[in-house]
Protein backbone atom coordinates (compact mmCIF):
# COMPACT_ATOMS: atom_id res chain seq x y z
CA UNK A 1 0.00 0.00 0.00
CA UNK A 2 1.26 3.46 -0.89
CA UNK A 3 0.37 6.69 0.89
CA UNK A 4 0.53 8.59 -2.37
CA UNK A 5 -2.47 10.84 -2.74
CA UNK A 6 -4.20 9.38 0.32
CA UNK A 7 -3.53 12.20 2.80
CA UNK A 8 -3.01 15.95 2.70
CA UNK A 9 -1.52 18.62 4.91
CA UNK A 10 -4.35 21.03 5.63
CA UNK A 11 -2.84 23.19 8.35
CA UNK A 12 0.66 24.39 9.23
CA UNK A 13 1.74 26.82 11.92
CA UNK A 14 5.11 28.05 13.18
CA UNK A 15 5.24 29.83 16.51
CA UNK A 16 6.30 33.42 15.76
CA UNK A 17 8.46 33.80 18.89
CA UNK A 18 12.08 32.69 19.26
CA UNK A 19 12.31 33.37 22.99
CA UNK A 20 9.38 32.22 25.16
CA UNK A 21 10.34 32.60 28.81
CA UNK A 22 6.87 32.70 30.31
CA UNK A 23 5.08 29.61 29.02
CA UNK A 24 5.27 25.91 29.84
CA UNK A 25 6.10 23.33 27.19
CA UNK A 26 2.54 21.99 27.27
CA UNK A 27 1.24 25.51 26.74
CA UNK A 28 3.44 26.01 23.66
CA UNK A 29 2.26 22.66 22.27
CA UNK A 30 -1.33 23.85 22.74
CA UNK A 31 -0.63 27.22 21.16
CA UNK A 32 0.85 25.74 17.98
CA UNK A 33 -1.89 23.09 17.82
CA UNK A 34 -4.53 25.82 17.84
CA UNK A 35 -2.57 27.74 15.22
CA UNK A 36 -2.40 24.81 12.81
CA UNK A 37 -6.05 23.88 13.35
CA UNK A 38 -7.13 27.48 12.72
CA UNK A 39 -5.01 27.47 9.55
CA UNK A 40 -6.82 24.32 8.39
CA UNK A 41 -10.25 25.57 9.40
CA UNK A 42 -10.73 22.73 11.88
CA UNK A 43 -11.27 22.47 15.64
CA UNK A 44 -9.52 20.52 18.38
CA UNK A 45 -12.65 18.35 18.58
CA UNK A 46 -12.08 17.23 14.99
CA UNK A 47 -8.71 15.62 15.82
CA UNK A 48 -8.78 11.83 16.03
CA UNK A 49 -5.04 11.08 15.83
CA UNK A 50 -2.15 12.70 17.71
CA UNK A 51 1.59 12.59 17.03
CA UNK A 52 4.42 13.96 19.14
CA UNK A 53 8.10 13.17 19.83
CA UNK A 54 10.56 13.37 22.70
CA UNK A 55 10.05 17.11 23.16
CA UNK A 56 6.52 16.55 24.52
CA UNK A 57 6.53 16.81 28.32
CA UNK A 58 5.75 14.01 30.73
CA UNK A 59 4.38 10.86 29.19
CA UNK A 60 4.44 12.30 25.66
CA UNK A 61 1.22 11.58 23.82
CA UNK A 62 -0.60 10.51 26.97
CA UNK A 63 0.22 13.68 28.86
CA UNK A 64 -0.49 15.93 25.88
CA UNK A 65 -3.80 14.23 24.90
CA UNK A 66 -4.84 14.66 28.51
CA UNK A 67 -3.78 18.35 28.57
CA UNK A 68 -5.43 19.12 25.21
CA UNK A 69 -8.57 17.07 25.85
CA UNK A 70 -8.08 15.00 22.71
CA UNK A 71 -10.11 11.93 21.87
CA UNK A 72 -7.66 9.86 19.82
CA UNK A 73 -8.14 6.54 18.12
CA UNK A 74 -4.60 6.60 16.79
CA UNK A 75 -1.33 7.84 18.29
CA UNK A 76 2.39 7.64 17.53
CA UNK A 77 5.27 9.09 19.51
CA UNK A 78 8.14 8.00 17.28
CA UNK A 79 11.30 9.66 18.58
CA UNK A 80 14.17 10.14 16.14
CA UNK A 81 15.29 13.57 17.32
CA UNK A 82 14.82 16.44 14.90
CA UNK A 83 13.67 14.12 12.09
CA UNK A 84 10.72 12.82 14.16
CA UNK A 85 8.12 15.13 12.61
CA UNK A 86 8.80 14.02 9.03
CA UNK A 87 8.37 10.45 10.19
CA UNK A 88 5.11 11.52 11.84
CA UNK A 89 3.95 12.92 8.48
CA UNK A 90 4.54 9.53 6.86
CA UNK A 91 2.94 7.59 9.70
CA UNK A 92 -0.06 9.93 9.83
CA UNK A 93 -0.52 9.54 6.08
CA UNK A 94 -0.40 5.75 6.48
CA UNK A 95 -2.93 5.86 9.30
CA UNK A 96 -5.26 8.05 7.25
CA UNK A 97 -4.78 5.85 4.17
CA UNK A 98 -5.70 2.80 6.26
CA UNK A 99 -8.85 4.51 7.52
CA UNK A 100 -7.59 4.64 11.10
CA UNK A 101 -7.82 8.43 11.28
CA UNK A 102 -9.28 11.40 9.45
CA UNK A 103 -7.68 14.39 11.15
CA UNK A 104 -4.15 14.00 12.53
CA UNK A 105 -2.38 16.59 14.66
CA UNK A 106 1.43 16.74 14.97
CA UNK A 107 3.03 19.14 17.47
CA UNK A 108 6.52 20.28 18.51
CA UNK A 109 7.57 22.69 21.25
CA UNK A 110 10.82 23.53 22.98
CA UNK A 111 12.40 26.22 25.10
CA UNK A 112 16.17 25.64 25.28
CA UNK A 113 16.86 29.42 25.19
CA UNK A 114 14.82 29.88 28.34
CA UNK A 115 16.30 27.08 30.41
CA UNK A 116 14.61 24.05 28.87
CA UNK A 117 16.43 20.85 27.96
CA UNK A 118 19.82 21.48 26.28
CA UNK A 119 20.75 20.41 22.72
CA UNK A 120 20.36 16.73 22.20
CA UNK A 121 18.78 16.49 25.50
CA UNK A 122 16.44 14.00 26.99
CA UNK A 123 17.32 12.30 30.25
CA UNK A 124 16.91 8.92 28.59
CA UNK A 125 20.04 9.50 26.53
CA UNK A 126 22.20 9.10 29.63
CA UNK A 127 21.09 5.48 30.04
CA UNK A 128 21.73 4.57 26.40
CA UNK A 129 24.11 1.62 26.00
CA UNK A 130 26.48 3.74 23.85
CA UNK A 131 26.59 6.80 26.11
CA UNK A 132 29.54 5.83 28.27
CA UNK A 133 31.61 5.10 25.14
CA UNK A 134 31.10 8.63 23.82
CA UNK A 135 30.56 10.92 26.82
CA UNK A 136 33.73 9.91 28.67
CA UNK A 137 35.79 11.48 25.89
CA UNK A 138 33.89 14.74 25.95
CA UNK A 139 31.83 14.23 22.79
CA UNK A 140 29.52 17.16 21.98
CA UNK A 141 26.83 17.68 19.37
CA UNK A 142 28.98 20.13 17.42
CA UNK A 143 32.00 17.85 17.83
CA UNK A 144 30.24 14.85 16.32
CA UNK A 145 29.12 16.89 13.29
CA UNK A 146 32.63 18.32 13.01
CA UNK A 147 34.09 14.81 12.79
CA UNK A 148 31.84 14.13 9.79
CA UNK A 149 32.78 17.46 8.20
CA UNK A 150 36.50 16.80 8.66
CA UNK A 151 36.29 13.37 7.07
CA UNK A 152 34.22 14.71 4.18
CA UNK A 153 36.88 17.37 3.59
CA UNK A 154 39.58 14.70 3.69
CA UNK A 155 37.94 12.40 1.16
CA UNK A 156 36.40 14.96 -1.20
CA UNK A 157 38.44 18.16 -0.75
CA UNK A 158 35.37 20.00 0.51
CA UNK A 159 36.33 23.43 1.90
CA UNK A 160 35.14 25.65 4.73
CA UNK A 161 34.34 28.36 2.17
CA UNK A 162 32.01 25.94 0.38
CA UNK A 163 30.25 25.11 3.64
CA UNK A 164 29.95 28.84 4.33
CA UNK A 165 28.02 29.32 1.07
CA UNK A 166 25.18 27.36 2.68
CA UNK A 167 25.00 29.80 5.60
CA UNK A 168 25.16 32.75 3.22
CA UNK A 169 22.21 31.41 1.19
CA UNK A 170 20.18 30.87 4.37
CA UNK A 171 20.95 34.40 5.54
CA UNK A 172 19.89 35.88 2.20
CA UNK A 173 16.49 34.26 2.81
CA UNK A 174 16.28 35.13 6.50
CA UNK A 175 16.56 38.87 5.79
CA UNK A 176 12.97 38.72 4.47
CA UNK A 177 11.60 36.85 7.50
CA UNK A 178 10.54 39.32 10.23
CA UNK A 179 10.56 36.51 12.81
CA UNK A 180 14.05 35.22 11.97
CA UNK A 181 16.42 34.96 14.94
CA UNK A 182 19.38 36.02 12.76
CA UNK A 183 18.00 38.31 10.03
CA UNK A 184 21.37 39.77 9.05
CA UNK A 185 22.90 38.81 5.70
CA UNK A 186 26.36 37.32 6.21
CA UNK A 187 29.27 36.81 3.83
CA UNK A 188 31.54 33.82 3.34
CA UNK A 189 34.32 35.82 5.00
CA UNK A 190 32.16 36.51 8.07
CA UNK A 191 31.41 32.81 8.43
CA UNK A 192 35.10 31.92 8.15
CA UNK A 193 36.09 34.63 10.62
CA UNK A 194 33.50 33.63 13.24
CA UNK A 195 34.96 31.76 16.23
CA UNK A 196 35.80 28.09 15.75
CA UNK A 197 33.45 25.84 17.73
CA UNK A 198 34.79 22.43 16.71
CA UNK A 199 37.19 22.35 13.77
CA UNK A 200 36.26 22.76 10.96
CA UNK A 201 32.88 24.15 12.09
CA UNK A 202 32.69 27.85 12.99
CA UNK A 203 29.99 29.45 15.07
CA UNK A 204 28.22 30.58 11.89
CA UNK A 205 28.26 27.01 10.56
CA UNK A 206 25.89 26.18 13.42
CA UNK A 207 22.13 26.59 13.65
CA UNK A 208 20.48 28.96 16.10
CA UNK A 209 19.19 27.83 19.48
CA UNK A 210 15.62 29.02 19.88
CA UNK A 211 12.46 28.51 21.87
CA UNK A 212 9.36 27.91 19.83
CA UNK A 213 7.42 25.22 18.10
CA UNK A 214 5.19 24.27 15.25
CA UNK A 215 2.31 22.05 14.29
CA UNK A 216 0.77 20.32 11.29
CA UNK A 217 -2.75 19.09 10.63
CA UNK A 218 -3.16 16.22 8.16
CA UNK A 219 -6.48 15.07 6.74
CA UNK A 220 -8.08 12.53 4.44
CA UNK A 221 -9.10 13.62 0.93
CA UNK A 222 -12.74 13.62 2.08
CA UNK A 223 -12.02 16.09 4.86
CA UNK A 224 -9.79 18.15 2.57
CA UNK A 225 -12.58 18.61 0.06
CA UNK A 226 -14.64 20.37 2.73
CA UNK A 227 -11.90 22.91 3.61
CA UNK A 228 -11.41 26.36 2.12
CA UNK A 229 -7.62 26.68 2.42
CA UNK A 230 -5.40 25.03 -0.21
CA UNK A 231 -4.05 21.69 1.01
CA UNK A 232 -0.77 20.03 0.12
CA UNK A 233 -0.59 16.45 -1.15
CA UNK A 234 1.69 13.96 0.58
CA UNK A 235 3.16 12.08 -2.37
CA UNK A 236 5.84 9.97 -0.77
CA UNK A 237 7.84 9.43 2.40
CA UNK A 238 10.91 7.46 3.37
CA UNK A 239 12.64 6.94 6.70
CA UNK A 240 15.78 5.22 7.90
CA UNK A 241 18.01 4.75 10.91
CA UNK A 242 21.74 4.77 10.32
CA UNK A 243 24.00 3.72 13.18
CA UNK A 244 27.56 2.96 14.18
CA UNK A 245 27.37 -0.54 12.65
CA UNK A 246 29.36 -2.33 15.33
CA UNK A 247 32.17 0.18 14.87
CA UNK A 248 32.30 0.16 11.04
CA UNK A 249 31.49 3.86 11.07
CA UNK A 250 31.46 5.73 7.75
CA UNK A 251 31.12 9.46 8.33
CA UNK A 252 30.77 10.40 4.66
CA UNK A 253 27.09 9.55 4.13
CA UNK A 254 23.80 9.82 5.99
CA UNK A 255 20.60 7.80 6.25
CA UNK A 256 19.25 9.97 3.41
CA UNK A 257 20.81 7.44 1.01
CA UNK A 258 17.95 5.16 2.06
CA UNK A 259 15.11 7.53 3.00
CA UNK A 260 15.49 9.59 -0.18
CA UNK A 261 15.12 6.82 -2.79
CA UNK A 262 12.16 5.36 -0.87
CA UNK A 263 10.38 8.72 -0.90
CA UNK A 264 11.17 9.40 -4.57
CA UNK A 265 9.96 5.94 -5.57
CA UNK A 266 6.69 6.28 -3.69
CA UNK A 267 6.09 9.73 -5.15
CA UNK A 268 7.05 8.60 -8.64
CA UNK A 269 9.39 11.55 -9.18
CA UNK A 270 13.15 12.18 -9.35
CA UNK A 271 15.43 14.84 -7.84
CA UNK A 272 15.34 16.73 -11.17
CA UNK A 273 11.58 17.23 -10.74
CA UNK A 274 11.83 19.03 -7.39
CA UNK A 275 11.18 22.81 -7.39
CA UNK A 276 12.03 23.57 -3.75
CA UNK A 277 13.81 21.77 -0.90
CA UNK A 278 13.72 22.16 2.87
CA UNK A 279 16.94 20.50 4.02
CA UNK A 280 17.67 19.91 7.69
CA UNK A 281 20.38 22.37 8.65
CA UNK A 282 21.61 21.85 12.18
CA UNK A 283 25.04 22.65 10.71
CA UNK A 284 26.19 23.56 7.21
CA UNK A 285 27.72 20.10 6.78
CA UNK A 286 24.31 18.53 7.45
CA UNK A 287 22.96 20.26 4.34
CA UNK A 288 25.93 19.41 2.16
CA UNK A 289 25.93 15.69 2.93
CA UNK A 290 22.14 15.47 2.64
CA UNK A 291 22.07 17.12 -0.80
CA UNK A 292 24.55 14.51 -2.03
CA UNK A 293 22.74 11.61 -0.40
CA UNK A 294 19.35 12.63 -1.82
CA UNK A 295 20.87 12.59 -5.29
CA UNK A 296 20.85 16.31 -6.10
CA UNK A 297 24.54 15.95 -6.96
CA UNK A 298 27.04 13.07 -7.00
CA UNK A 299 28.69 11.97 -3.75
CA UNK A 300 31.57 14.25 -2.93
CA UNK A 301 30.42 17.05 -5.25
CA UNK A 302 28.30 18.89 -2.68
CA UNK A 303 30.94 21.54 -2.12
CA UNK A 304 30.94 22.54 -5.76
CA UNK A 305 27.17 22.14 -6.07
CA UNK A 306 26.38 24.84 -3.50
CA UNK A 307 28.56 27.48 -5.21
CA UNK A 308 27.23 30.19 -7.52
CA UNK A 309 23.94 30.70 -5.69
CA UNK A 310 22.51 27.24 -6.36
CA UNK A 311 20.52 27.31 -3.13
CA UNK A 312 19.38 30.95 -3.29
CA UNK A 313 15.70 31.64 -3.95
CA UNK A 314 13.88 32.35 -6.06
CA UNK A 315 16.08 31.73 -9.10
CA UNK A 316 18.86 29.38 -7.94
CA UNK A 317 18.92 25.89 -9.42
CA UNK A 318 17.65 24.39 -6.17
CA UNK A 319 16.20 27.00 -3.78
CA UNK A 320 16.37 25.80 -0.17
CA UNK A 321 15.16 26.83 3.30
CA UNK A 322 13.49 30.04 2.19
CA UNK A 323 12.45 30.90 5.77
CA UNK A 324 16.14 31.15 6.70
CA UNK A 325 16.16 27.58 8.01
CA UNK A 326 17.64 26.45 11.27
CA UNK A 327 20.86 28.24 10.37
CA UNK A 328 19.23 31.70 10.62
CA UNK A 329 15.52 31.57 11.33
CA UNK A 330 14.43 29.01 13.88
CA UNK A 331 15.45 25.64 15.35
CA UNK A 332 12.76 25.23 18.02
CA UNK A 333 13.73 22.88 20.81
CA UNK A 334 16.89 21.92 18.88
CA UNK A 335 14.61 20.08 16.48
CA UNK A 336 14.40 21.45 12.96
CA UNK A 337 12.17 18.90 11.23
CA UNK A 338 8.84 20.57 11.85
CA UNK A 339 9.84 23.93 10.39
CA UNK A 340 11.20 22.15 7.31
CA UNK A 341 7.74 20.82 6.49
CA UNK A 342 6.05 24.14 7.33
CA UNK A 343 8.16 26.15 4.88
CA UNK A 344 7.60 23.52 2.15
CA UNK A 345 3.85 23.92 2.71
CA UNK A 346 4.20 27.71 2.40
CA UNK A 347 6.05 27.33 -0.89
CA UNK A 348 3.46 24.94 -2.35
CA UNK A 349 0.63 27.26 -1.29
CA UNK A 350 2.46 30.20 -2.83
CA UNK A 351 2.60 31.81 0.61
CA UNK A 352 6.35 32.12 1.15
CA UNK A 353 7.71 35.67 1.34
CA UNK A 354 7.36 37.20 -2.16
CA UNK A 355 11.12 37.81 -2.36
CA UNK A 356 11.81 34.07 -1.97
CA UNK A 357 8.67 32.44 -3.34
CA UNK A 358 9.71 29.93 -6.01
CA UNK A 359 7.69 30.65 -9.18
CA UNK A 360 5.12 28.00 -10.02
CA UNK A 361 6.28 25.72 -7.19
CA UNK A 362 4.60 22.36 -7.74
CA UNK A 363 6.86 19.80 -6.06
CA UNK A 364 8.75 20.20 -2.81
CA UNK A 365 10.96 17.94 -0.73
CA UNK A 366 11.46 18.23 3.03
CA UNK A 367 14.20 16.28 4.79
CA UNK A 368 14.87 15.74 8.47
CA UNK A 369 17.99 14.62 10.33
CA UNK A 370 17.94 13.52 13.95
CA UNK A 371 20.60 12.59 16.46
CA UNK A 372 24.12 12.84 15.15
CA UNK A 373 25.38 12.99 11.56
CA UNK A 374 26.36 9.83 9.70
CA UNK A 375 26.78 7.82 12.90
CA UNK A 376 23.62 7.18 14.94
CA UNK A 377 20.87 9.13 13.25
CA UNK A 378 17.33 9.24 11.98
CA UNK A 379 16.70 10.34 8.40
CA UNK A 380 13.29 11.12 6.96
CA UNK A 381 12.28 12.46 3.55
CA UNK A 382 8.84 13.74 2.57
CA UNK A 383 7.80 14.72 -0.94
CA UNK A 384 4.88 17.09 -1.20
CA UNK A 385 2.87 18.34 -4.13
CA UNK A 386 0.65 21.32 -4.82
CA UNK A 387 -3.02 20.41 -4.68
CA UNK A 388 -4.59 20.08 -8.09
CA UNK A 389 -6.69 23.21 -8.72
CA UNK B 1 49.10 17.26 28.00
CA UNK B 2 46.61 14.53 28.82
CA UNK B 3 46.71 15.16 32.55
CA UNK B 4 44.34 18.09 32.24
CA UNK B 5 41.58 16.11 30.49
CA UNK B 6 38.81 14.89 32.79
CA UNK B 7 39.02 11.24 33.68
CA UNK B 8 36.03 10.35 35.80
CA UNK B 9 35.56 6.67 36.58
CA UNK B 10 33.46 4.87 33.96
CA UNK B 11 30.07 3.52 34.97
CA UNK B 12 30.24 -0.24 34.61
CA UNK B 13 27.32 -2.40 33.56
CA UNK B 14 27.09 -6.19 33.55
CA UNK B 15 27.83 -6.00 29.83
CA UNK B 16 30.79 -3.63 29.93
CA UNK B 17 32.64 -4.51 33.16
CA UNK B 18 35.20 -6.79 31.43
CA UNK B 19 36.16 -3.92 29.09
CA UNK B 20 36.76 -1.51 31.96
CA UNK B 21 38.49 -4.19 34.06
CA UNK B 22 40.93 -4.75 31.19
CA UNK B 23 41.54 -0.99 30.84
CA UNK B 24 42.32 -0.83 34.55
CA UNK B 25 44.97 -3.49 33.88
CA UNK B 26 46.41 -1.64 30.90
CA UNK B 27 44.87 -3.82 28.18
CA UNK B 28 42.47 -2.94 25.36
CA UNK B 29 39.92 -5.70 24.74
CA UNK B 30 36.74 -6.04 22.69
CA UNK B 31 34.12 -8.74 22.30
CA UNK B 32 34.48 -10.95 19.23
CA UNK B 33 31.50 -12.91 17.96
CA UNK B 34 31.98 -16.66 18.36
CA UNK B 35 29.80 -17.30 15.31
CA UNK B 36 30.71 -14.68 12.66
CA UNK B 37 34.06 -13.66 14.24
CA UNK B 38 33.44 -9.91 13.90
CA UNK B 39 34.86 -7.58 16.53
CA UNK B 40 32.20 -5.38 18.10
CA UNK B 41 32.53 -1.72 19.11
CA UNK B 42 31.07 -0.53 21.50
CA UNK B 43 31.33 -3.44 23.95
CA UNK B 44 28.15 -5.47 24.43
CA UNK B 45 26.97 -9.08 24.90
CA UNK B 46 25.28 -9.11 21.52
CA UNK B 47 26.60 -9.33 17.98
CA UNK B 48 25.02 -6.62 15.78
CA UNK B 49 26.38 -8.41 12.70
CA UNK B 50 24.70 -11.81 13.13
CA UNK B 51 22.50 -11.47 16.26
CA UNK B 52 24.53 -14.04 18.19
CA UNK B 53 24.66 -13.75 21.98
CA UNK B 54 27.85 -15.78 22.19
CA UNK B 55 30.93 -13.51 22.23
CA UNK B 56 34.41 -13.80 23.72
CA UNK B 57 36.76 -11.05 24.86
CA UNK B 58 39.97 -10.70 22.86
CA UNK B 59 42.96 -8.44 23.45
CA UNK B 60 43.84 -5.91 20.75
CA UNK B 61 47.17 -4.44 19.71
CA UNK B 62 46.21 -0.96 20.89
CA UNK B 63 47.45 0.50 17.62
CA UNK B 64 45.45 2.34 15.03
CA UNK B 65 45.09 5.17 12.55
CA UNK B 66 43.14 8.41 12.92
CA UNK B 67 39.95 8.22 10.81
CA UNK B 68 38.69 11.71 11.72
CA UNK B 69 39.52 14.33 14.32
CA UNK B 70 38.21 17.65 15.61
CA UNK B 71 39.34 20.20 18.18
CA UNK B 72 36.48 21.04 20.52
CA UNK B 73 37.01 24.61 21.70
CA UNK B 74 34.41 24.63 24.47
CA UNK B 75 33.65 21.36 26.20
CA UNK B 76 30.58 20.54 28.24
CA UNK B 77 30.03 18.92 31.62
CA UNK B 78 33.37 17.71 33.02
CA UNK B 79 35.14 19.06 29.91
CA UNK B 80 33.92 22.62 30.45
CA UNK B 81 36.85 24.94 30.90
CA UNK B 82 39.62 22.44 30.07
CA UNK B 83 40.58 24.34 26.93
CA UNK B 84 40.75 22.95 23.38
CA UNK B 85 40.94 19.16 23.18
CA UNK B 86 40.98 16.62 20.38
CA UNK B 87 38.03 14.26 19.86
CA UNK B 88 38.72 11.63 17.24
CA UNK B 89 37.70 8.36 15.69
CA UNK B 90 40.59 5.93 15.69
CA UNK B 91 40.42 2.99 13.30
CA UNK B 92 41.93 0.17 15.29
CA UNK B 93 44.32 -2.07 13.37
CA UNK B 94 41.81 -4.88 14.00
CA UNK B 95 39.03 -2.93 12.21
CA UNK B 96 36.51 -1.11 14.41
CA UNK B 97 36.50 2.69 14.60
CA UNK B 98 36.17 3.98 18.16
CA UNK B 99 35.65 7.45 19.58
CA UNK B 100 38.47 8.66 21.83
CA UNK B 101 40.80 11.58 22.56
CA UNK B 102 44.18 12.16 20.97
CA UNK B 103 46.62 13.32 23.65
CA UNK B 104 50.30 14.02 24.00
CA UNK B 105 50.27 16.36 21.01
CA UNK B 106 49.01 19.85 20.16
CA UNK B 107 45.34 19.07 19.34
CA UNK B 108 45.44 21.42 16.32
CA UNK B 109 48.26 19.34 14.78
CA UNK B 110 46.37 16.04 14.77
CA UNK B 111 45.79 14.76 11.26
CA UNK B 112 43.72 12.08 9.57
CA UNK B 113 45.90 9.11 8.73
CA UNK B 114 48.28 9.62 11.67
CA UNK B 115 49.37 6.44 13.46
CA UNK B 116 48.44 6.31 17.14
CA UNK B 117 48.83 3.98 20.09
CA UNK B 118 46.61 3.52 23.12
CA UNK B 119 47.53 4.84 26.55
CA UNK B 120 45.53 4.46 29.73
CA UNK B 121 44.80 7.58 31.79
CA UNK B 122 44.06 6.91 35.46
CA UNK B 123 40.38 7.51 36.22
CA UNK B 124 38.71 7.53 39.61
CA UNK B 125 40.37 5.32 42.21
CA UNK B 126 41.32 2.20 40.25
CA UNK B 127 40.07 2.71 36.72
CA UNK B 128 41.62 3.86 33.47
CA UNK B 129 40.37 5.50 30.30
CA UNK B 130 41.80 4.52 26.89
CA UNK B 131 43.11 7.51 24.97
CA UNK B 132 45.54 7.55 22.07
CA UNK B 133 48.83 9.35 21.44
CA UNK B 134 51.00 9.58 18.32
CA UNK B 135 52.85 6.30 17.77
CA UNK B 136 56.45 7.41 17.48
Amino acid sequence: MSIRGKALIAGAYEHPARVIPDRTLAEIHAEVALGALADAGLAMSDVDAYFCAGDAPGFGGLSMADYLGLRCRHTDSTETGGSSYLIHVGHAAAAIAAGHAHVALITLAGNPRSGGPPPGGSGRVASAPESEFENLWGSTVAGSYALAARRHMHEFATTSAQLAEIKVAASLHAQHNPNAFLPQVVTVEEVLESPMVADPLHRLDCCVITDGGGALVMVSPEVASSLERPCVNVLGQGEAIKHTAGGRIDLTYTGAVWSGPAAFEEAGVTPADIDYVSIYDSFTITVLQTLEDLGFCPKGQGGRFVLDGTLVAPHGRLPFNTDGGGLCNNHPGNRGGMTKVIEAVRQLRGEAHPEVQVPDCELALAHGTGGSLATRMGSATVILGREAP
Amino acid sequence: MSARLPTRAPERTAETAPFWDACAGGRLVLPRCDRCHELVWYPRRFCPFCASTSLSWVELSGRGTIYSATVIRQGQGPYRGVGPYCLAYVELDEGPRMLTNIVGVDPTRVEIGQRVRVQFDPAGDDDALPRFAPDT
